[in-house]
């Protein structure tokens, strides 16, 4: 069985993103990129199915410009065993990143995909869903536990209510939450090896994609502040602040 | 033509109050026809709760044992054969809508606008993005409804005293059989729901364990309030997973927070921007959770929520 896990590139989970001042998007200059973190999850699962028997192949793959290459690099330095950089220089919104996703599917017949359940950066959590549902196969989202048996997957998912388990037929899509695992570190080693490992280029063109109409990007602004508290001195005075507030 | 459909969550028995503010901002879009439907094993008792909420027009049900679990594999082709009669497809921004809406989204082949905070027009929304550090406008250009989640953090929810008509509509997608419900664990509770409580109270790492927790637990009984928690201190496993409060968490929006031995991490904030009233007990008087508090107090969370308790 072959595993494919998408990643994307986005800013780092620990910057402090500023709206840039003319309100066009926020600050990525200079600023340090990663793998979106819940996909660094997914293709950690995937290494460890692999290292269990229970695959044969990982395939990691993303969407977007050359720089995209680098979290390829460190995907395969990881472990993953091949890498698809599928090029284009402009964004891509979830329907043309699942319709894109669906043409590598076609193309490598996964018995899994893994994604993160959202990205960090635009926090949509869709591209999973709408790559089962284009595929017309299972989906299990918000992984916390993923167990393989008999061609067929149970997944315990995070839901609001608790944890919910389903069992879903493969091939199948699964998104990951962050309980699921930890992923490991990459030494300097594996970034050598990583270097020799393959990685295809396909042109975004030459999969002929049926673009999805995008939403319309407007001004984007800062979230207003909470306003400046109120220190207290001690437990009565809390209380009777908040007895003040008509809030006890 | 313009109509909405809601697609309500519940839990085979009670409507989540989800749908009613999911309701709150399906009113904001100036459209008077706004119908919602309700996939159950028995609709009966939950139809007829979302018929009572105001300005429902009609209340869809479809049944059957397919429907006894909200699986999105079964659900979401029923929703996208449906939506040729809609201009907008809502759901909640709770899990369940997150799951169902984007597959049907992309079966009616166009992009889902998710965690609509401020309505601008029927196709223009505000929306939160990089855990909530920018607000995004967003305009659906597409052909066909434009289909939405709604952060329900960001609206109340609509009151009762509609009387929608009920009409039951039949199934036009296969079960595909390739997803199967197994179980839930760790539904149920005794405290409210976390995610509409009017009160919680929260606690962080600084609890030091699963029994340190207790303090929480006990303030919450004494208010009435829900239990919530950072990511740290889930991970911890101090608390389970469903109480977990922030960006990868819930979103929630009570009028009161207790944010109790929690530093204030960005990840953490983002659950917690629309409380009404944030109160910080922590020993660091520099944790980043004072600038956001309402009131803080600084000093040992082991001797000050006892004493809170105490007092109350």
């Amino acid at each position: 069985m072959k595993i494919l896990c998408a990643i994307k590139r986005v800013v780092d989970y620990n910057v402090r993103v500023r709206v840039k001042s003319d309100g066009s998007g926020v600050e990525t200059d200079g600023v340090k990129m990663s793998i979106n973190p819940f996909d660094e999850i997914g293709l950690e699962e995937a290494l460890r199915i692999k290292e269990r028997g229970e695959a044969e192949e990982v395939i990691v793959c993303s969407i977007g410009g050359n720089e995209v290459q680098q979290q390829l690099r460190t995907g395969l330095a990881m472990g993953a065993d091949r890498g698809i950089h599928v090029e284009t220089g402009e964004t891509t919104q979830p329907l043309t990143v699942a319709r894109t996703l669906l043409k590598l599917v076609e193309k490598e017949e996964p018995g899994l995909v893994f994604l993160g359940k959202q990205a960090i950066d635009d926090d949509s959590n869709q591209t999973g869903q709408m790559l089962a549902a284009l595929w017309d196969r299972p989906q299990a989202t918000s992984a916390s536990k993923v167990e393989l048996a008999d061609g067929k997957a149970t997944v315990v998912c995070e839901i609001d209510a608790g944890l919910e388990t389903l069992q879903v037929d493969l091939p199948a899509v699964i998104t990951t939450d962050l309980r699921l695992n930890e992923p490991r570190f990459v030494k300097l080693p594996d970034i050598m090896k990583a270097k020799r490992k393959p990685l295809e280029t396909i042109a975004f063109d030459e999969l002929g994609v049926e673009k999805g109409v995008d939403l319309g990007l407007g001004a984007h602004e800062p979230p207003p502040k909470r306003g400046g508290g109120k220190m207290v001195g001690s437990v009565a005075e809390l209380i009777d602040e908040l007895k003040n507030k008509g809030l006890l | 033509m313009s109509r909405i459909l809601i697609l309500a969550e519940h839990d085979a028995g009670t409507l989540n109050p989800s749908t009613a503010k999911t309701l709150t901002g399906a009113r904001a879009f100036g459209i008077d026809d706004i119908d919602v439907i309700v996939f159950a094993a028995d609709p009966g008792s939950v139809a007829e709760q979302a018929a009572a909420l105001e300005g429902v027009s009609k209340v869809l049900t479809m049944s059957g044992e397919d429907f006894a679990h909200p699986l999105a594999a079964r659900i979401a082709p029923e929703i996208a054969a449906l939506a040729g009669a809609y201009s907008h497809i809502l759901a909640p921004s709770s899990t369940f809508g997150k799951d169902v809406l984007p597959r049907a989204a992309a079966l009616i082949g166009v992009n889902q606008v998710s965690d609509i905070m401020e309505v601008i027009d029927a196709k223009t929304f505000k929306r939160p993005i990089y855990a909530g550090n920018a607000i995004v406008t967003v305009t659906v250009e597409a052909e066909g409804p434009v289909v939405a989640t709604i952060r329900t953090a960001s609206w109340s929810a609509t009151g009762t005293g509609g009387s929608a008509s009920i009409e039951a509509v039949e199934s036009k997608a296969e079960n595909p059989g390739h997803t199967r419900f197994v179980k839930l664990d760790g539904a149920g509770g005794d405290g409210p729901d976390l995610n509409t409580a009017p009160v919680v109270v929260a606690g962080g790492r600084a609890l030091g364990s699963e029994e340190g927790f207790d303090i929480i637990y006990g303030l919450a009984k004494k208010l009435g309030a829900a239990v919530g928690a950072t990511r740290a201190a889930v991970d911890a496993g101090y608390v389970p997973n469903e109480l977990q409060v922030g960006q990868t968490g819930k979103i929630i929006a009570p009028d009161l927070y207790f944010a109790i031995g929690i530093s204030g991490a960005i990840q953490h904030l983002t659950g917690i921007k629309d409380a009404g009233t944030i109160v910080a007990i922590n020993k660091d008087a520099e944790a980043p959770i004072f600038e956001v508090a309402d009131l803080g107090l600084v000093g040992d969370l082991f001797e000050l929520v006892p004493e809170l308790e105490q007092a109350l």
